[in-house]
């Protein structure tokens, strides 16, 4: 098979760190935390791999938007499988307001200039929790989806992707190209080695600005105020169940 | 020589006198709570605690010794806040007790005596990462998995893996194993280096400050001193780690046998073939028994070896092809193997869930892990005169051991209001540690003294080894405040 996949891997702080708020509430502290690929981008990654092992796949194209350092996140998925690099210059403002509609319309963009077959995202980036990305893309597209994909298989020139639902799994045959978001339990992602990091190092990354892509990544959207979710406050002991239901009522719970 | 023995002859009958009280020193002067006040203005309101809950948590570990909770717990957020609050301690002449996960098997946390627990998760960054000298210096909080978890993007992994997700500072102070040691070492060989606050707040880096040179000559091996110390001569606050490179590729593998020797003969060949097997783990017939049940699995109910295979992926399939000849050639059987990370899982799965088939043998049971270790090629003898001691006691102790060391554990499941029962497994512990002595092997592997096994110590390395020890410990500890009533 001579499919061309696209993955995006985002570069998000790291998933171990205490996450501050920043002093002026304009956003969280980024200065000098450390950033790793979002957790379910590495499952795409991972996931892109597998279906190359098994010949399904000719070439991964791994795809990050931002300032200079996501070369690191587009490196990891390289030492992980992928096989070149394009590398979206989105720098200062524009990277702090950067959000799903600008990277979906920048996905579409690529997946039309690459001329993908199909284009594999975490479902969600684990920093601000959208779950857009992926279903914006198709649409621009007008590719199918298949979202929150516990299990991928490719059928015949179709894919079948078994989603993770409210309800439990369900099964869809969509027709290729399409767009797949990767879930938590669709693989388990391997690390990057030594050897594969060395490897990692001789493989392109390519340079591009939106505005090469017919993108304008002005966004639309405001951030007004960011906050600490509210203290919790210590517990109140009381004497008798009668104490109980009488606090209980007090704070109008019954 | 003499002279040095007549000087420990001075010093031992006053720290005999010291270690044979166990009432609690701080309860009767009212010490703590004069040092308590002195507590919180190094440490803060939030950096001391004298909650009985959270004294309870700080007084136990994963072992089946009982509770024994200290007097106050604190929170030092910095290696400065541990030499205050240790020289408050030692003004006091309060017992000081480092704590990390809580995850060990001996009893090392308990405060005998009372005292302060110095709890030290609060410190818990990752400093110093060297990728290309493949070094890293890490603060006790930071535990196996979460250091392994910040490595993940660099290629590079720390291997030594007792199982728990424990503190790496715990597991300098605890000398701990686990099933990479056949290839990768134990901490004794993969420490570089050590921040030490000892017991009146002096801070001593073991090998010299910042240094973390792949080896050295330089004087008395002062960090691996350390390891395995247990607590006892001062508070790790900054452990220098070897680090590996993650392997390209993992091949796992399961092998059935028809006794403990072809398994073990098996073993002792591959070794000797040159393999670079990364795990060697043997489960008997009983343990294998346990898992299949608990996960239900349909291993042959024989001993069997658990391996993994870590290498080039060029090299996996000739080391998976000399292995299985070897195992074929000592009568094993059933030979499965796989590469991906999911089908390893799940042929390791029943090695992974031993501890939890081994309770669920007898539910509502607690479980006691013994940890001997002889060499090699008396593991078959020592499993099989375990295996009729534990038949004729009416034991339960489903066996799993790191083969490749000669390191095994009985993981011993008994009823802990059953007082036969206790003393039945306590006796047979005993017996199995001075077995295991007798072959020229230890009665510890890994897991440490703590409090059980001081006795079994002095047996182990004889009582001049023990003079030598008690000297180093009058020298660095003289009011006997680390960790007291463990380790000697």
């Amino acid at each position: 098979m001579s499919a061309r996949v696209l993955v995006g891997v985002k570069r998000v702080i790291d998933y171990a760190v205490k996450i501050r708020v920043k002093p002026d509430h304009t956003g969280v502290v980024t200065d000098g935390v450390k950033h790793s690929m979002n957790p379910f981008c590495e499952i795409a990654v991972e996931e892109a791999v597998r279906l190359k092992e098994k010949k399904l796949v000719k070439e991964i194209v791994a795809v990050s938007c931002g300032p200079q350092q996501v070369q690191e996140t587009i490196r990891t998925a390289l030492a992980m499988g992928a096989d070149r690099g394009i590398h979206v210059e989105v720098s200062g403002k524009d990277y702090e307001t950067l959000g799903p509609l600008q990277v979906s319309k920048i996905m579409a963009a690529l997946a039309k200039k690459e001329e993908a077959d199909l284009i594999i995202l975490g479902k969600q980036a684990i920093d601000d929790d959208c779950n857009q990305t992926g279903q914006m893309t198709a649409a621009l597209l007008d590719w199918p989806q298949g979202t929150f994909a516990s299990e991928l298989t490719l059928e015949g020139g179709k894919l079948k992707v078994v989603r993770e639902v409210d309800g439990g799994l369900e099964t869809i045959m969509i027709n290729m190209p399409a767009v797949v978001t990767a879930d938590l339990r669709l693989n388990t992602p391997r690390y990057a080695t030594l050897p594969n990091i060395m490897k990692a190092k001789k493989k392109k990354i390519a340079n591009v600005k939106p505005a090469d892509l017919g993108v304008d990544v002005t966004s639309r959207l405001e951030v007004l105020n960011v906050d600490e979710p509210a203290q919790r406050l210590a517990g109140v002991k009381v004497e008798t169940v009668e104490d109980l239901v009488g606090k209980l009522k007090e704070s109008g719970r019954i | 020589m003499n002279s040095f023995r007549q000087a420990l002859r001075l010093i031992s009958p006053r720290l005999l006198f010291t270690y044979g009280r166990c009432r609690r020193y701080s309860a009767k002067t009212g010490a703590v709570e004069r040092a308590i006040t002195s507590f919180r203005s190094v440490s803060g309101d939030e950096g001391v605690s004298v909650g009985s809950a959270v004294r309870e948590q700080h007084g136990r570990d994963e072992s089946v010794h009982r509770c024994l909770p200290p007097d106050v717990v604190v929170f030092p957020r910095s290696v400065d806040e541990v030499s205050a609050l240790a020289q408050i301690c030692h003004h006091h002449q309060l017992p000081i007790i480092p704590f990390g996960t809580g995850t060990g098997l001996e009893g090392g946390v308990g405060a005998l005596q009372g005292g302060v627990c110095f709890s030290l998760r609060k410190m818990d960054q990752v400093l110093d990462l060297h990728q290309e000298d493949f070094d890293v210096t890490v603060e006790p909080g930071v535990t196996r998995k979460g250091l392994n978890s910040y490595l993940r993007d660099t290629g590079l992994w720390f291997p030594v893996d007792p199982g728990a997700d424990a503190s790496l500072c715990g597991m300098a102070a605890t000398s701990a194993s686990g099933t990479n040691a056949v290839r990768y070492g134990t901490m004794r060989e993969n420490v570089l280096n050590l921040e030490v606050v000892l017991a009146d707040g002096a801070v001593l880096h073991t090998a010299g400050r910042g240094r973390r040179a792949r080896k050295t000559a330089a004087g008395y091996n002062l960090t691996n001193l350390f390891v395995g110390s247990e607590g006892t001569l001062g508070i790790i606050t900054k452990a220098t780690l070897r680090l590996y490179g993650i392997p390209e590729s993992m091949v796992s593998a399961v092998c059935s046998f028809p006794s403990v020797q072809s398994a073990v003969d098996s073993t002792v060949q591959i070794l000797q073939a040159g393999v670079p097997i990364a795990r060697i783990e043997f489960l008997d017939d009983v343990m294998i028994n346990a898992c299949n049940l608990f996960n239900n699995l349909s291993y042959a109910v024989t001993p069997t070896l658990f391996l993994e295979f870590h290498g080039s992926s060029k090299s996996m399939e000739e080391q998976v092809s000399i292995t299985e000849e070897i195992t074929r050639d000592n009568g094993g059987s059933d030979f499965a193997w796989a590469e991906d990370e999911e089908t390893r899982s799940r042929l390791w799965k029943a090695r992974h869930d031993a501890w939890y088939a081994a309770l669920a043998l007898r539910p509502g049971c607690k479980a006691y892990s013994t940890d001997v270790c002889v060499p090699i090629s008396r593991l078959p003898q020592i499993i099989v005169e375990t295996k009729e001691d534990l038949i004729s006691n009416n034991l339960t102790g489903p066996i799993a051991g790191h083969v490749g060391d000669g390191n095994f554990h009985c993981l011993m499941v008994l009823d802990p209001n059953d007082p036969d029962e206790v003393q039945r497994v306590h006796s047979f512990t005993e017996r199995l540690a001075r077995r295991a002595l007798a072959m020229d092997g230890t009665c510890t592997g890994e897991h440490g003294v703590g409090q059980g096994k001081r006795a079994l110590l002095r047996e182990e390395v004889g009582p001049l080894a023990i003079e030598v020890m008690q000297g180093l410990k009058a020298s660095l500890d003289p009011k006997n405040l680390m960790n007291p009533g463990k380790v000697l």
